[in-house]
């Protein structure tokens, strides 16, 4: 049950961050590959904070929240000047300078040691130290972000971001400066995957680097492209999917010397078939 | 009232004059019609004047007391500028009705946040495609549209922004009588609206029937300019463009 129920936490947690991409990614069609970065100052936010400082798990969260939206906006503002790969690429560098801040500022992060010692949150003097407790604050933050994300889709700003997707240009002609609306975006899907972060960091109650490298950004990304761009429930049925099929083939009865490797060549294998037989994910709405 | 007049308007693209000095004023209510051969210039003016491009030399006027040498595409509207595209520029994978609502709705985004799409832009956006008999399309995607729908939607687009000019970029090329009939009927409408329309097209039948007056360009530099009647029958307006 406890095994389950660590599942379903982390599923939570990548449904966030699969949310938090999908405003960016798939609705607004910005090809960015930094969402593990501003996940990451969420994480390390909420640690310092609540380790250090003493602060409790809500403060922290907000202001790591606070802290990645000003961070992602200095980013998403250098950004804006890109366009299609560039963007992609540029956004692929923030994510190792982030990385590399997170690694090498050890007065700050403790560098290749992390943080450990992160307490869980408590509310209203009740400490919630059962998993299930957490999963049951997990589910509330990631209705809260699914309703936020699905209130700015459909809202005449959501329709705006589509239509930048579509052609940037076109648009322009209609009197909209997309400089704004792509920067606006970018910076509240950071602050979602801060909250995210912060999730992560009061769960595992230890953070270092190694979970905020660029291939945690390409797996965020993975999460979207298998359940879907712009779709929503895409983000959290990728989620489910990615977390999910890699414990699946843990039952598959491979030979225990290869079991791992197979693991890993097999999940990739269920990947390249899905992207060919189905490219725009499972309820996808928008193709790459 | 808005004007439009170009000064001394200039782009080079390594080397080659693709508008060339050019200074031609469009007449303010009226249907001014440009033609010209392929490669003429036609399409960079429409681009310079909606800020695709950049401006090299010259400036371009668009009120007693308004001019830019410099613009970008999002500052247009401020102008009262729109346009549509030689190749078709649609937002693809939105419905037609999105297309439209776009259009409609606010442009400041905290505004944009809160605005949905009530009745009243519902409302228009219904006037607009009805008037080009897509209203009926509205939940389509937009790619699914045919060739010729998806000029109407253009043009619908267009028209929705109620600007005071429209840069429209061969609007008829490829279209169906039916369909030409419909635009055509649009053209004239915003017209007597008092609406003016700059019509860069190569029928001349169309040229004929809709200008007010031409503009023939040749090699980025303006060949001949009048009446489309008399324009049309000047040898130097035939050899160019005609090739005869």
């Amino acid at each position: 049950m406890e095994y389950l129920i660590h599942l379903l936490i982390l599923i939570g947690i990548y449904g966030i961050l699969g949310l938090s991409l999908n405003l960016i990614v798939g609705y607004t069609g910005l090809l960015s590959v930094t969402q593990a970065a501003f996940y990451g100052i969420g994480a390390y936010a909420t640690a310092i904070l609540m380790t250090a400082l003493g602060f409790n798990f809500f403060s922290a969260l907000l202001i790591g929240v606070l802290i990645t939206v000003l961070a992602s906006f200095l980013i998403g503002f250098v950004l804006s000047k890109f366009r299609g790969d560039y963007y992609a690429l540029g956004s692929f560098g923030f994510n190792i300078i982030i990385f590399s801040i997170f690694l090498n500022w050890q007065d700050l992060t403790r560098g290749p040691l992390g943080i450990p010692g992160i307490k869980r949150p408590e509310l209203f003097g009740l400490n919630l130290t059962s998993n299930l407790s957490f999963l049951i604050l997990v589910v509330i933050f990631l209705i809260l972000v699914y309703l936020l994300s699905r209130f700015i889709i459909n809202s005449s700003f959501g329709r705006a971001l589509k239509a930048i997707r579509e052609d940037e240009e076109a648009l322009q002609i209609f009197g909209y400066h997309t400089l704004y609306y792509k920067l606006a975006i970018f910076v509240i899907g950071a602050g979602l995957a801060a909250v995210a972060g912060s999730l992560f960091a009061s769960y595992i109650t230890f953070v270092d680097p190694s979970s905020f490298t660029l291939m945690e950004s390409i797996f965020i990304l993975a999460v979207i492209i298998l359940g879907g761009l712009a779709n929503l429930k895409g983000s959290i049925l990728g989620a489910v999917f990615m977390i999910l099929l890699p414990e699946i083939l843990r039952f598959v009865g491979f030979p225990n010397e290869i079991a791992a490797q197979m693991r890993q060549v097999v999940y990739g294998l269920i990947l390249i078939i899905l992207m060919l037989y189905r490219p725009q994910g499972l309820v996808g709405e928008y193709r790459l | 009232m808005k004007i439009l007049e170009t000064k001394n308007l200039t782009k080079h693209f390594n080397g080659v004059h693709a508008v060339n000095n050019l200074s031609v004023k469009f007449e303010s209510g009226k249907i001014t019609g440009i033609i010209g051969p392929n490669g003429s210039g036609k399409s960079t003016l429409v681009n310079l004047l909606s800020g695709f491009i950049s401006i090299d030399e010259g400036v371009v006027v668009v009120s007693e007391s308004k001019s830019f040498s410099k613009i970008k595409p999002y500052e247009i509207s401020f102008y009262g500028i729109t346009r549509t595209f030689q190749n078709i520029r649609l937002f693809e994978q939105m419905s037609v009705l999105d297309n439209i609502l776009v259009v409609l709705t606010e442009r400041r985004f905290l505004s944009a946040l809160f605005e949905k799409h009530g009745e009243y832009h519902l409302k228009k956006a219904e006037e607009v495609l009805t008037k080009v008999g897509l209203w009926g399309k509205r939940h389509d995607l937009a790619i699914n549209l045919s060739y010729g729908q998806r000029k109407l939607l253009e043009i619908a687009r267009a028209m929705a922004m109620e600007a005071e000019i429209y840069l429209l970029d061969e609007p008829f090329a490829g279209l169906f009588p039916e369909m030409v009939k419909i635009i055509s009927s649009v053209i004239k409408e915003l017209k007597t609206k008092g609406k003016t329309i700059i019509l860069i097209e190569h029928n001349m039948a169309l040229i004929r029937e809709l200008s007010d007056y031409v503009f023939v360009m040749d090699s980025g530099s303006l060949l001949a300019e009048g009446e489309p009647n008399a324009v049309l029958s000047k040898r130097e307006v035939i050899e160019a463009y005609l090739g005869e």
